[in-house]
């Protein structure tokens, strides 16, 4: 019970004293994880909004197979993009292994499929209710696509916060592609699975107190945003 | 004036459920209004017409190829202002930029919003967004315009707006295919009345003959059940 007390003030005092080490893993952690929503997204989107609005061969199986993906395991994911990466593999030669850019890489391949099925679903109900002016007006499906993501921009905002959620919450994929090295590919997750296992509390109360608020406050934003949303555009 | 449209034995069947049956119809009046009772088939006629159905049978000829927009029951407003609402339908058209502003202003001035241009389309009233779906297809000028009962849920003062904006569609030369409920809408608007019942046209006659005396028994009870 003192332990856990001391353990707490001291995690306040690294939150409240700007603890160099506690931002640097938090500024890691922000950027892996934004670098790889916004590839998610701008990969995720149109995919969702074609498998909303398209007709082609193999849709179903596709929608199918984005819709199993969301719940791709973490570990799963890191694995492969490990050795899709590693010396022998396939894309060795960039030479990314246990660098910041294998880690966006493996949450964007996690976050990607999140995206595009979470896409997928406003743009197919914006689709069943616009589809009949759309093709009244001469719109194209690639069009109306494109149309109907701009249209559906306030509730895609929470597919894509839905998918940053998952990434910067996810420790699985960055800590094998990461390798959770000091001062280099550390993220918040790894370092909490780390410090805890070390029995130093301190530091890891700190960086799970930091993702709790992180968490909450984006889907406070989402939350309230979408609200704003509502009320000015309907 | 001029046969613009003949329907060759259309047909549509759904599931196997008929919808749609043996339509021979000419078309030549300026405003056709196309009435009958519920799921006697008048959107899915219109529909078809318009080419956002695919026949199961038959054909749509078009004796004149006409330049056309629909206006739909419930109007369906993208996520951004009342003008580039009406804007959107240009740019999907080939218009030059200055003459799609133009266009589009001109068009909001016809149905009396010109003051709204500016306010998120999808919060105003239905009967303002019906105006601005009547803005959007004005804009298109349009040789033949499409409505499946504008004025469905519009109170009196909005649906008499709606006529006028249809009767200033008119007056500029556009043709008007037309469903409604309302029989005094459907007087003071049709030159021509094409009466549907069970998915066959049973029906058609200029609309001083239609409104005297139709020759149709289902359409003289129709007539009579809305007056009650
Ligand atoms: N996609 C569809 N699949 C199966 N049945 C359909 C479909 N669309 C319409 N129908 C049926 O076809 C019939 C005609 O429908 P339609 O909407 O054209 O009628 P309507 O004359 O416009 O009726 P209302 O006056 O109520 O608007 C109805 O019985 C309806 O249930
Ligand atoms: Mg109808």
């Amino acid at each position: 019970m003192d332990e856990i007390s001391t353990s707490l003030g001291l995690a306040a005092s690294l939150i409240a004293g700007a603890d160099a080490k506690l931002y640097g893993i938090v500024g890691l952690s922000l950027r892996v994880s934004l670098s790889a929503t916004l590839i998610a997204c701008i990969a995720g989107m149109p995919i969702g909004a074609w498998l909303a609005v398209g007709r082609f061969a193999g849709r179903r199986v596709l929608i199918v197979l984005f819709n199993g993906m969301m719940g791709l395991p973490p570990v799963a994911v890191g694995l492969l993009i490990y050795l899709m990466l590693s010396r022998a593999g396939p894309l060795g030669s960039w030479g990314l292994l246990f660098t910041p850019g294998a880690m966006v890489i493996a949450q964007a391949v996690l976050v990607a499929p999140i995206v595009a099925a979470l896409t997928r679903q406003v743009i197919a109900d914006a689709w069943s209710e616009y589809r009949e002016q759309l093709r009244s007006l001469g719109a194209s499906r690639p069009r109306a696509a494109a149309t109907l993501l701009w249209d559906g921009r306030f509730s895609l905002l929470t597919a894509g916060l839905a998918g940053f959620g998952r990434a910067i919450a996810e420790v699985g994929a960055v800590m094998i592609v990461g390798g959770n090295i000091d001062g280099a590919t550390r993220v918040m997750t790894t370092t909490i699975a780390l410090e805890t296992s070390k029995g130093d509390l301190p530091l890891a109360l700190a960086l799970g107190f930091v993702l709790i608020a992180l968490v909450l406050g984006i889907n406070a934003v989402a939350y309230l945003l979408r609200g704003w949303a509502a009320r000015r555009w309907g | 004036m001029s046969e613009y449209l003949r329907l060759e034995s259309l047909g549509l069947a759904e599931r196997g459920h008929t919808i749609v049956r043996e339509i021979n119809l000419s078309f030549a009046a300026r405003r056709t209004l196309i009435l009958g009772p519920n799921g006697a088939g008048k959107s899915t006629l219109l529909r078809l017409i318009h080419g956002l159905l695919k026949p199961s049978v038959g054909s749509v000829r078009w004796t004149e190829p006409l330049r056309q927009a629909m206006v739909f029951q419930r109007p369906i407003m993208l996520r951004t202002t009342v003008f580039k609402n009406v804007l959107y339908g240009l740019k999907l058209v080939r218009v030059g930029d200055g003459e799609r502003e133009r266009r589009a202003h001109e068009a909001l001035e016809r149905v009396g919003l010109a003051h709204l241009h500016g306010r998120a389309a999808r919060v105003l009233s239905g009967g303002e967004q019906q105006r601005v779906a009547l803005a959007r297809a004005w804009a298109l000028e349009p040789q033949l315009l499409f409505l499946d009962e504008p004025t469905a849920s519009l109170d009196p003062a909005s649906s008499r707006e709606v006529e006028r904006i249809i009767g200033e569609f008119a007056d500029a030369g556009t043709r008007i295919l037309m469903t409604t409920h309302n029989l005094g809408q459907a007087r003071r608007l049709a030159d021509e009345v094409v009466f549907i019942d069970e998915g066959r046209a049973v029906e058609q006659s200029p609309a001083a003959d239609f409104f005297r005396q139709p020759r149709d028994a289902r359409a003289a009870a129709f007539i009579r059940e809305e007056l009650l």
